[in-house]
């Protein structure tokens, strides 16, 4: 027998640790909705102190770039080197650049 | 002794014709995560679903032996430590089940099967858990072989089940060195209480021993799930693993582990052991366990008894979405 909760929607939790400057995706949950998903988080996730702030999102609004992708996705990036700074030589001795 | 599973796996390695395939087999040889949007072969999603699934039906089950004596702990310290250890492994099935839900199946469907008997769980929760020591035997032996077994499950070729096995691991060591201090507090107490203990421990170590399997010439499933790479080291090799760890653990509590065959042999490094009792293990794999149909019950008045809380949770949600619309 099919229950409402079977319907609950699906939401990933990410958490940012004490020292953390991200929050970090955790895992996730089904939960009724975004307050119980919330406590549902803090009660899984952070039994142990992992994080000190909680987001829960639910899965259907996050766009996600495809793992089979990757390459051409993100190919222009990687034939830019002058993006970085090490492309750039500096005479020794001169300094704070 | 050891079998080198891992060589042998290398030079059988399949070409494959569609190129989809041969991507699969390139990333299991390449030591690359399978993740839950490529493509795989429909048995290896089938195997993987009813072997994650089962593992976190094992979590949930689990939570009854251990449970039974929370409101007997016989102190507060130990019961804190054991309320802490049963919610953990609740966590634990979850992350199992979400692992599981990456690959298309539903947690009501997963749920519905274990009621119903179509899905297993390990057989070591079907034994009793008949007096406090079984606490300290069950964390330290019962937790520790399933450390042994979910490190080895860290290498597995499925990304979700692989990253739950590393979350999991952190979490359970303190699980064994819970059981392991209980065991001690008992061994090193009255004589009652290290009679207490040494009974726990030849009540619970060949069970344990039979959470590793059968011989692998025995498992119909080994040779598979080796050349999928969800299955990395032997049985046996994790067997013996587990014996060669624990059996110093057991001399330091001063108690005799049940085998009057065990002995360290100099020449492969290894503690010898006797031979299991098969006919035990498959009458209890095939469901003859002490608590099989209780663990089952209540199993399944949990999840009825509980169906209040599931509908209020819905009830409440929609009442406050539609309190939001009209605002």
């Amino acid at each position: 027998m099919t229950q409402e909760s079977d319907q609950w929607p699906l939401w990933e939790v990410f958490v940012r640790g004490r020292r953390g400057l991200t929050h970090q995706h955790a895992g996730s949950l089904y939960a009724a909705d975004a307050q119980m998903a919330l406590e549902n988080a803090r009660d899984l996730y952070t039994r142990r102190q992992e994080g000190i702030s909680i987001w829960v999102v639910p899965s259907n609004s996050i766009t996600a770039s495809s793992p089979t992708e990757d390459g051409s996705f993100f190919e222009p990036a990687a034939d830019k080197v002058y993006r970085h700074p090490t492309f750039y030589p500096i005479p020794e001795g001169v300094e704070n650049l | 002794m050891a079998m080198n599973s891992e060589r042998e796996t290398e030079s059988r390695t399949p070409v494959a014709e569609d190129p989809l395939e041969q991507g699969f087999w390139d990333k299991i040889r390449d030591e690359i995560r399978i993740e839950p949007k490529d493509w795989m072969p429909d048995a290896y999603r089938k195997t993987l679903i009813r072997q994650i699934a089962q593992h976190a039906h094992s979590e949930i089950v689990g939570m009854q032996p251990e449970g039974n004596w929370i409101t007997r702990a016989p102190t507060l310290e130990r019961k804190i430590g054991l309320l802490a250890k049963v919610q953990d492994e609740c966590g634990h099935g979850l992350y199992l089940y979400s692992a599981a839900e990456t690959l298309g199946v539903s947690r009501e469907e997963l749920l519905t099967a274990l009621h119903e008997g179509r899905m297993k769980y390990s057989s070591i929760f079907n034994y009793p858990t008949l007096s406090w020591a079984d606490i300290g035997a069950i964390g330290w032996l019962v937790d520790g072989a399933a450390i042994v077994n979910q490190i080895s499950l860290c290498r597995n070729s499925y990304g979700p089940y692989a990253r739950a096995m590393v979350r999991i691991c952190k979490e359970e060591s303190f699980h064994q060195r819970q059981g392991f201090g209980i065991m001690l507090a008992l061994a090193q107490g009255t004589e009652d209480q290290k009679a207490m203990s040494q009974d726990a421990l030849d009540r619970w170590w060949w069970p344990t021993l039979m959470m590793f399997g059968p011989h692998d010439s025995e498992s119909s499933h080994s040779e598979q799930s080796t050349a999928w790479k969800i299955k990395r080291q032997s049985n046996d090799e994790l067997r013996q693993r587990f014996i060669d760890i624990t059996v110093p653990q057991a001399d330091h509590l001063g108690l005799t582990i049940p085998d009057p065959e065990l002995k360290w042999n100099e020449a492969d490094g290894h503690y010898h052991f006797g031979e299991i009792d098969w006919d035990e293990f498959w009458a209890v794999v095939k469901g003859g366990g002490p608590c099989r149909r209780q663990r089952i019950k209540t199993r399944v008045d949990a999840h009825e008894k509980g169906q209040w809380v599931r509908d209020a949770a819905s009830a409440y949600a929609r009442k406050h979405s539609s309190r939001q619309k009209a605002a």
